[in-house]
């Protein structure tokens, strides 16, 4: 199986979530007549077998195309998604609660930041009722002038101050980038430890999402708060993550720090998604490596590594045995068998 | 040679509130083959330009004034039959959100065969042959014609709307967006069919976008639109490599360059202005970090750099130096 991946990165620190050979697997609902005569079940494995820890202060990326699994691996690991084998601890705690007052107060210190802040926020509802949501949930402050006080200082923490201008707005008032701040205002005002980021700036303006990115940033830096940020943009991963975990097909395939990752990577997959990065420059002589055809179908993962369908450099090995993750260097794996065999990629 | 010639486009927008004057004075050309980006920030009036060309314009929306020549012909005052001529014939539009743009409850071939056989006038018979021509074209086996939208992938159904927007061989295609809702590497494979395409059938394509690096590759001219108007335009080295306007340059940094140091890229400060009142004399003057006193008190005029390249700036060029 994996190996549990070891961080030399953050000395000191404490680790927020410890995940163990995580599973996901989802059923597909069949027509009754194929459930009576078909032997096999089919089966979805969203999350195939992950390991990874995440320690305080620490933004880890994940990065991979639709249907590689990086939402149901976020949601798993705030129990929003049954856990199908393995194990996820949150802070030394299994996160598999069982009574509803425990998964409360967990939810308390993990949240999650959704990617389109036009659906987050309840349109007929002010901005204020949306932030001080979570402390009516659990019964928190109950006097209107000791919410008014933490809105204010969660508004004013995600960007947006004066924060007593923002309380009585609703959100059509307020621009793309202004609901966003309020939607994390709304998810630090507990307080947490740890949140998962899903596409947080994907729907927003290129004029304003470095301003998101600088606030989670900056939340990082001040508050130690760890972040799962989930994305498909690899340059945006590379602005502001300590490490990238490249996903394909329910599994990491490379993981390193941002640099390893973007300055010397070593799996083909990983190689062909930087070979394709948009990047403001004009050079015509770029070498881009477009995969064809799309992900597979994940009730049917290829045998042998799971890349195989669509990687150049597939050979015998690659249909047969499916690689584990290997350790390059302190922070840096890698599951291909080119990179273990010494038989270099060539790039 | 020219394909499309736009002379001082307005289109004005009459609401309760006032008059949206999302395009103003704007005038561009572009060649056959010849592939042009319009990038802009949201409400800049990109959609807009576009909608004008097919006269695709909400009811409130109207050509106030300006040709829009089509191989010399203006589209611009057409009524509603002469348009529908040119609508799809010769200019033709591939949507925003390709998921939303198909009809889910009818097989994607049926749709195309629908627009060819208004058009064309073919028996369905004949028709459904062109359309399985065209799933060839866009590299999608001819065999899936008879599947419904929710049996393709988000690529695959962008693909389909490519097939349709090529159905009736078009002189021009405008891609409103049409990589936005999709993944980073269906998005390389969908710019690189349409990069393909205009080539091979000398179509003139217009990709309107907000994402200025996507175009470095497949664009042979960018226009720069803020606030209803074009600030600068030319071929795709002189926006990049000497681009004259600050807008141009500061959208250029707002993009994470990989190739380069890892540094937070810059943000424009503040948001685009309201078009019902935008701001005086140059409209990108209060969000602009290298303004001085004329720029609210005179609108510059376009002025030519290079072969092509052209920008309306008071200090154009000269401002990064300050």
């Amino acid at each position: 199986m994996h190996a549990i991946l070891g961080v030399s990165l953050m000395k000191n620190k404490q680790k927020i979530v410890s995940i163990n050979n995580l599973k996901v697997v989802f059923e597909i609902k069949q027509s009754f007549l194929n459930e009576l005569f078909s032997k096999k079940r089919k089966l979805v494995k969203a999350v195939d077998g992950i390991s990874l820890d995440i320690y305080e202060g620490e933004i880890v990326s994940l990065v991979g195309e639709s249907g590689s699994g990086k939402t149901t691996l976020g949601k798993a690991i705030l129990n929003l998604v049954p856990i199908s084998e393995g194990e996820v601890f949150f802070k030394g705690e299994s996160v598999d609660f069982k009574n509803k007052k425990e998964v409360k107060k967990f939810r308390q210190k993990a949240q999650m930041i959704f990617q389109d802040p036009y659906q987050t926020l309840d349109p007929k509802s002010l901005i204020f009722d949306a932030v001080v949501e979570p402390l009516e949930v659990n019964n928190m402050l109950k006097t209107i002038s000791e919410r008014k006080e933490k809105a204010v200082k969660a508004l004013e923490d995600s960007g947006m101050s004066p924060g007593e201008d923002f309380l009585y707005r609703y959100p059509y008032e307020l621009s793309g980038g202004q609901r966003q701040r309020a939607a994390i205002a709304g998810s630090i005002i507990l307080n947490p430890d740890f949140i998962v980021a899903d596409e947080p700036v994907s729907m927003l303006d290129v004029s304003i999402r470095t301003g998101i990115l600088e606030l989670l940033l900056d939340l990082k830096n001040t508050r130690d708060l760890a972040f799962l940020f989930i994305t498909h943009d690899l340059s945006l991963a590379w602005l502001i993550s300590d490490r990238i975990a490249i996903m394909y097909l329910g599994i990491i395939v490379e993981i390193g720090t941002s640099d390893e990752i973007v300055k010397g990577c070593i799996h083909p997959y990983t190689k062909a998604l930087l070979s394709i990065m948009p990047v403001p420059e004009v050079n015509k002589n770029r070498v881009r490596k477009v995969l064809t055809g799309e992900i597979p179908d994940p009730t049917e993962i290829p045998k042998g590594c799971r890349f195989n369908t669509r990687c150049e450099f597939a050979y015998d090995r690659c249909f047969v045995e499916e690689p584990e993750l290997t350790k390059i260097s302190n922070n840096h794996f890698v599951a291909c068998h080119l990179a273990t065999e010494d038989k270099n990629v060539k790039s | 040679m020219e394909l499309l010639k736009i002379n001082n486009l307005k289109t004005y927008f009459n609401i309760t509130a006032g008059t949206v004057r999302a395009v103003d004075d704007v005038s561009l050309t572009l060649n056959y083959g010849e592939s042009l980006g319009l990038v802009g920030e949201s409400g800049c009036g990109k959609t807009t330009t576009a909608l004008s060309i097919t006269q695709l314009l909400p009811a409130e929306g109207k050509i106030v004034s300006g040709e829009i020549l089509l191989e010399g012909k203006n589209i611009a005052n057409l009524n509603d039959t002469d348009i529908k001529k040119v609508r799809w014939k010769e200019v033709s539009m591939i949507f925003q959100g390709a998921m939303n743009a198909l009809n889910p409850v009818m097989k994607i071939g049926d749709q195309i065969a629908e627009a060819i056989i208004l058009h064309d006038k073919l028996s369905y018979k004949d028709a459904i042959k062109r359309v399985e021509e065209l799933f060839q074209l866009v590299e999608l086996e001819p065999k899936r014609i008879s599947n419904y939208p929710h049996e393709f992938s988000g690529g695959m159904k962008q693909r389909a709307m490519i097939a349709m927007a090529l159905a009736c061989n078009p002189k021009l295609v405008i891609g409103d967006e049409p990589t936005t809702a999709l993944d980073v590497m269906v998005q390389a494979q969908i710019l690189n069919l349409l990069d393909k395409l205009r080539k091979d059938l000398n179509m003139g394509l217009i990709l309107i976008t907000h994402d200025l690096s996507i175009l470095g590759e497949t664009c042979d001219k960018i226009a720069i639109m803020y606030a209803g108007k074009i600030v600068e335009t030319g071929y795709v080295e002189d926006i990049y490599n000497n681009n004259m306007h600050p807008y141009t340059y500061k959208l250029l940094s707002s993009f994470p360059n990989i190739h380069k140091e890892r540094v937070m890229p810059d943000a424009i400060k503040g948001i685009p202005p309201d078009l019902i009142n935008p701001p005086a004399a140059c409209r990108f003057h209060p969000r602009c970090p290298y303004a001085e006193d004329i720029c609210s008190k005179e609108e510059p005029k376009m002025e030519q750099a290079n072969e092509g390249h052209y920008y309306a700036c008071h200090f154009g060029g000269v401002f990064n130096e300050k």
